[in-house]
């Protein structure tokens, strides 16, 4: 309740700007803020050089399943640019966007997408691989925790989805997980607190994390810490949609879906590569070859979809849950 | 109500008035909206979300921990205040002034700087790690923080009372022929109580509700360091508002009733002796 007078503040303070310009607002997750800031650059350019309306995009940045509950709490946003399908399908259910909202943008409404990597001391001491070398009794894992964080959930659904893709049944994938997460030496909250406890911290062994903060990471640890690409791992889909609710009322639908359409152009998708996230167009994807060629499989590939990732997972009672619960006897 | 109005303050009509709606708008009303939102629930449903096996050890260590800081935050509180009122040695003031860094600093801030002390490979943490203890990501973690952001409370609320304390009630008991313990025990002691469950209490109680410290240096594995608080946020990544409104309610309840039990205590000491 009190979350929508914040958001009629927010609009007033909207309007009272000149009016041949356009204000857009994107809520996106914690990762993304200098991908964000040099794709709203271009785009202002592009957009003012197309149409000669001036746009103002202002970012917004948090846990993806934070913000998609504030979006749903009265926050404004004209787009959403979160972590997981999940969290995008929030606002759906809030009567927000329409059922099918995924197929209105191309490529599934995926202008890029990403994936699960490790980071480890630098010369790789403990000679960490592959999945399964994350389960050594030696090893110690930093990731954060999948029942708050995006990149946690991602983190357990690549290692589940390791052991299931190499033919494992779900047993072993629990068997395997159990291990793993008896390995974790510290389950951050949040994505940017796991990378301060491995990397300025020093910390754990590995680092299960997104390949965009990883290649961040190892570029600010100055040769401390290197990347590992295991040979397989799970596809990330951040999907991005135009929240049909706010900029119906605000009168901001054509910028928005302009905005969103510029992630799609190859001035877009250079930017994207540049920032360490895969580009959807092949071509433009093959020039980032520190983006490593390895083996992607889908959620959709062991389990049906979000809903069942989040049920079966991480609710009360979820193998997240098991796992804990058995060690605790 | 007699015509004549005998106080000696005016306005007590305005200021109960002003009182009243101030602590429904800030407290009250906010607490309501988190009942009836758990309300929202079935009885089953909430049963079953907040008495999770899970949960429990959430709550248990939630209490276990602030309560565990709290005394210590007495004890040292306690001798803390004593040396700052008792005693004059050089940069008195500034020791004194340290007392409410706790109460400025982020305590996000605190957390960070005291795991990156007591993690294994910290000052402090090095030299605790050969001895088999874990300070930070472990419960003792928790209550060292703990013990940080509830520092000032013994301390501030029991000075003031220390202050006023007549010296000479001291030399009577002295001259009475009591022994220095003595005293301490009847005389002293009896005085401070009220300021030092007052602190205690208010110790007690920010604990509880204390997240930004405790989730860096936790570790916040389920079952062993993991705070009601963090269960709280991840129903809400969930999305389950209702279930995190439940456990948000059974620590409501269960703090309410520990302050009510604590405020109980201070007035039987208050009342007791006089």
């Amino acid at each position: 309740m009190h979350k929508r007078l914040w958001a009629l503040i927010l609009v007033g303070f909207a309007g009272c700007s000149s009016s041949d310009e356009v204000q857009l607002l994107n809520a996106s997750y914690d990762p993304t803020r200098e991908l964000w800031r040099h794709i709203n650059r271009a785009f202002a350019a592009d957009y003012h050089a197309k149409t000669g309306a001036r746009v103002v995009i202002r970012q917004s940045h948090g846990g993806s399943g934070s913000q998609a509950r504030t979006i749903i709490d009265g926050l404004d946003a004209d787009v959403a640019t979160l972590a997981t399908w999940y969290d995008t399908d929030a606002m759906r259910r809030k009567g927000l966007m329409p059922a099918g909202w995924e197929e209105r943008l191309p490529e599934r409404s995926l202008p890029f997408y990403s994936t699960i990597v490790f980071v480890v001391r630098k010369g790789n001491p403990k000679n960490i691989r592959d999945w399964p070398d994350l389960i050594k009794p030696d090893v110690s894992v930093i990731t954060p925790n999948p029942m708050t964080s995006g990149n946690g959930k991602l983190s357990f659904l690549a290692a589940w989805g390791a052991v299931r893709h190499r033919g494992g049944s779900a047993a072993d994938a629990e068997t395997y997980i159990a291990k793993l997460y008896g390995n974790v030496l510290a389950l951050d909250t949040a994505a940017r607190g796991a990378t301060v406890t491995f990397a300025q911290r020093n910390l754990g062994d590995v680092h299960i994390t997104w390949e965009n903060e990883a290649h961040l990471e190892v570029k600010e640890s100055r040769g401390r810490v290197e990347i590992v690409y295991p040979p397989i791992s799970i596809k990330a889909e951040p999907h991005v949609a135009v929240v049909d609710a706010n900029v119906d009322r605000k009168g901001t639908r054509a910028a928005a879906e302009a905005y969103m359409a510029f992630l799609y152009t190859d001035e877009g998708q250079e930017i994207i590569g540049k920032h360490h996230y895969r580009p959807i167009n092949a071509e433009i994807r093959k020039k980032y070859t520190a983006l490593q060629d390895i083996e992607l499989f889908s959620l959709s590939s062991f389990v049906t979809g979000w809903d069942e990732a989040q049920s079966r997972f991480f609710s009360d009672g979820g193998v997240f849950d098991r796992i804990y619960a058995r060690k605790a006897r | 109500m007699a015509a004549v109005n005998r106080r000696v303050l005016p306005g007590f009509g305005l200021s109960l008035g002003t009182t009243l709606f101030y602590l429904c708008l800030v407290v009250l009303i906010p607490l309501s909206a988190a009942f009836l939102k758990s309300a929202t629930l079935t009885w089953d449903d909430f049963w079953g979300a907040v008495f999770t096996e899970r949960a429990l050890s959430a709550y248990a260590l939630t209490f276990g921990a602030s309560l565990a800081a709290a005394i210590i935050n007495a004890v040292v509180g306690f001798l803390l205040a004593w040396v700052l009122v008792r005693y004059e040695f050089p940069l008195k003031r500034l020791f004194d002034a340290l007392i409410d860094l706790p109460f400025a600093l982020p305590t996000a801030v605190a957390g960070l700087v005291y795991s990156s002390l007591y993690a294994s490979n910290g000052w402090f943490g090095q030299f605790l790690a050969p001895l088999g203890i874990e300070g930070a990501y472990s419960k003792l973690g928790i209550v060292l923080v703990l013990t940080f952001t509830g520092l000032p409370f013994v301390v501030r609320t029991i000075q003031p009372v220390l202050k006023d304390l007549d010296p000479e009630m001291e030399e009577a008991a002295a001259s009475l022929g009591a022994t220095r313990w003595q005293t301490f025990r009847w005389v002293i002691f009896p005085a401070l109580l009220p300021a030092l469950l007052t602190g205690f209490a208010l110790a007690f109680a920010r604990a509880l509700g204390e997240y930004g410290s405790v989730v860096f240096i936790a570790g916040n594995m389920p079952f062993r360091t993991e705070i009601a608080p963090v269960l709280i946020v991840g129903r809400l990544e969930a999305f389950q508002y209702a279930e995190a409104t439940a456990l948000a309610v059974v620590l409501l309840i269960i703090s309410f009733i520990l302050l009510a039990i604590i405020n109980l205590l201070q007035r039987w000491s208050n009342t007791d002796g006089k």
